[in-house]
C-alpha cells in the first residue's frame, strides 16, 4: 500500500511528467486550450499508458530480457505502442461506442506522444515489476492529465490578456509553463523522493 | 543551387526548433547545459541523416498506406544504432541524456522530415536535407542550452564565466527555466523577423500524430 502512494505522489507530483520530466509537451502546448479538449485528451492518455505500461514490460520480461535481446527495447516498445493504440481503437468502437466518442480523435495522436514511450522506458530503468509498471503508466497519466487541466485553465486567462504582439501564441504559453513548473517545484522533497 | 537552398532552409528559414515547433520535448529536456545540447543535437542530426537517406531510397517500395509504421521502424533502427554507439563511446553523454536518447524516435523532426521531404525527393537531396535541419536543430539546442547554463550555473562547457559578475540563478537549469528560456528567445526571434511563423502555431506542421496537431482539428473541437 505505501508503496503505491509512493508511485502515486512521484508520478503525479514530484516528477510530474508533462512539467518537470518534459515528457508530452507536443500535447501539452497544442490541446490544452480548453478544458475540454484538455480532459479528452487526459483520459486518452491515462487509457493508452495503463496498458502499454503493462504490456511493454510483460513482453519485456518474457522475451527481450532472457534472451539478451534487451537492446532490442525502443524498437519493440514503438511497435506494440502503435499497434496497441489501433487495437484499443477498434475495440472500443465495437463494444464501448459511448468512450470511443469520447477518447476516439485523440486515440490515433497518441501513438508518437513521448509520454507513452517514456513510461515504458522508465519502467525497465526503474526495474519496477509488472504491477507497479501498470500502476506507474496510470499515475503518470494522471499526472498528465492535471497538467493539462491546470494549463488549460492559466491558458483561457492569457486569452483575454493584453500581451506584446511578439510574445503571442506560443512565446507566452512557454513563460506561462514555466510558472505553472515552478509550482510544481514546491513539491520536490515531498515525503523524501 | 537547390542543394544549398535545402542545406540553409533547415538551418534559417525553417529551424525545426525556433520556427516549425517541432521537438520540443528534447528541446526542454536536455538543455540544462551547452555540452547535452550539442550532443543530443548530433545524435538527432545522425539518426535524420540516416532516415532520410533510407526513406528516400524505400519511397517506391513503401506502400502508401502502411508508411508511418515503416517508417517508424528505420527510425527506431538508426536510434537503436545512436544509442549503442554512444553507449560504447560517450557512455558520460549517454548518462547525461538518458531516456531523451531512445525517445528520439518520437521526435516529430524526423517523423516530419521524412513524411515532408524524404518521401518525395531523391536521396542526396534527403541526406542535405537531413544534414540541414540536424545542423538547425543542434544550433537551437546549443543556444539555449548556453543560456540556460550560463543563466543557470555561472559557466559555457564546464568553463567559469561569470565568477565576480553575478551569482548564477539555479532555476535556469531546473525545468521552469527550460519553458522560460524557449519562450522568451522565441518571442525575441518573433520580434526581430518579420516572418511571424510561430504564431498560433503548436506542431501544426508536423503531418503526424505526434499528439497536438492531427489534421487540425483537435484544436477546434
Amino acid at each position: 500500500m505505501n508503496n503505491i502512494m509512493l508511485i502515486a505522489i512521484s508520478a503525479i507530483l514530484v516528477n510530474n511528467f508533462v512539467l518537470s520530466q518534459f515528457l508530452g509537451i507536443c500535447p501539452f502546448l497544442g490541446v490544452s486550450k480548453k478544458l475540454d479538449t484538455a480532459l479528452g485528451m487526459g483520459g486518452a492518455v491515462i487509457f493508452v499508458m495503463t496498458i502499454s505500461s503493462c504490456v511493454t514490460r510483460a513482453i519485456y520480461d518474457l522475451f527481450l530480457n532472457p534472451y539478451g535481446l534487451g537492446y532490442l527495447n525502443t524498437i519493440t516498445f514503438i511497435l506494440i505502442i502503435a499497434s496497441l493504440v489501433q487495437f484499443v481503437e477498434v475495440v472500443l468502437k465495437k463494444f464501448i461506442p459511448s468512450l470511443y466518442k469520447a477518447l476516439g480523435i485523440y486515440l490515433p495522436l497518441i501513438t508518437t506522444n513521448c509520454a507513452v514511450l517514456g513510461a515504458a522506458l522508465i519502467n525497465i530503468d526503474k526495474n519496477y515489476n509488472v504491477l507497479n509498471s501498470t500502476l506507474y503508466g496510470f499515475f503518470s497519466g494522471v499526472g498528465f492529465t492535471l497538467a493539462l487541466v491546470l494549463f488549460a485553465g492559466v491558458r483561457e486567462k492569457l486569452e483575454y490578456s493584453d500581451i506584446p504582439e511578439s510574445l503571442k501564441g506560443l512565446p507566452i504559453s512557454l513563460i506561462a509553463a514555466s510558472l505553472v513548473s515552478m509550482a510544481f517545484l514546491g513539491f520536490k522533497g515531498l515525503f523524501g523522493i | 543551387m537547390k542543394a544549398i537552398k535545402t542545406l540553409t532552409n533547415g538551418i534559417l528559414k525553417e529551424n525545426p526548433v525556433f520556427r516549425l515547433v517541432l521537438g520540443t520535448c528534447p528541446t526542454l529536456a536536455v538543455t540544462t547545459s551547452a555540452k547535452n545540447g550539442i550532443g543530443m543535437g548530433l545524435a538527432t542530426t545522425a539518426v535524420l541523416m540516416g532516415s532520410n537517406l533510407v526513406i528516400s531510397l524505400l519511397r517506391k517500395v513503401i506502400p502508401d498506406k502502411v508508411r508511418i509504421p515503416a517508417y517508424v521502424t528505420i527510425i527506431s533502427g538508426f536510434v537503436t544504432i545512436i544509442q549503442m554507439l554512444l553507449k560504447a563511446y560517450l557512455p558520460d553523454l549517454d548518462k547525461a541524456l538518458g531516456i531523451y536518447i531512445p525517445l528520439i524516435v518520437v521526435n516529430c523532426i524526423i517523423l516530419a522530415r521524412a513524411e515532408m521531404f524524404a518521401n518525395k525527393n531523391n536521396a542526396i537531396l534527403s541526406i542535405i536535407d537531413g544534414i540541414g535541419m540536424g545542423i538547425g536543430f543542434t544550433v537551437a539546442l546549443l543556444t539555449i542550452g548556453t543560456v540556460r547554463e550560463l543563466l543557470g550555473a555561472g559557466t559555457w562547457f564546464g568553463i567559469t564565466i561569470t565568477k565576480n559578475l553575478f551569482d548564477p540563478a539555479l532555476i535556469m537549469i531546473l525545468p521552469p527555466g527550460g519553458f522560460l528560456v524557449f519562450g522568451i528567445i522565441m518571442g525575441t526571434i518573433n520580434k526581430f523577423s518579420s516572418m511571424n511563423l510561430t504564431k498560433n502555431k503548436s506542431c501544426s506542421s508536423c503531418p503526424l500524430p505526434c499528439g497536438a496537431a492531427g489534421k487540425g482539428e483537435v484544436d477546434e473541437v
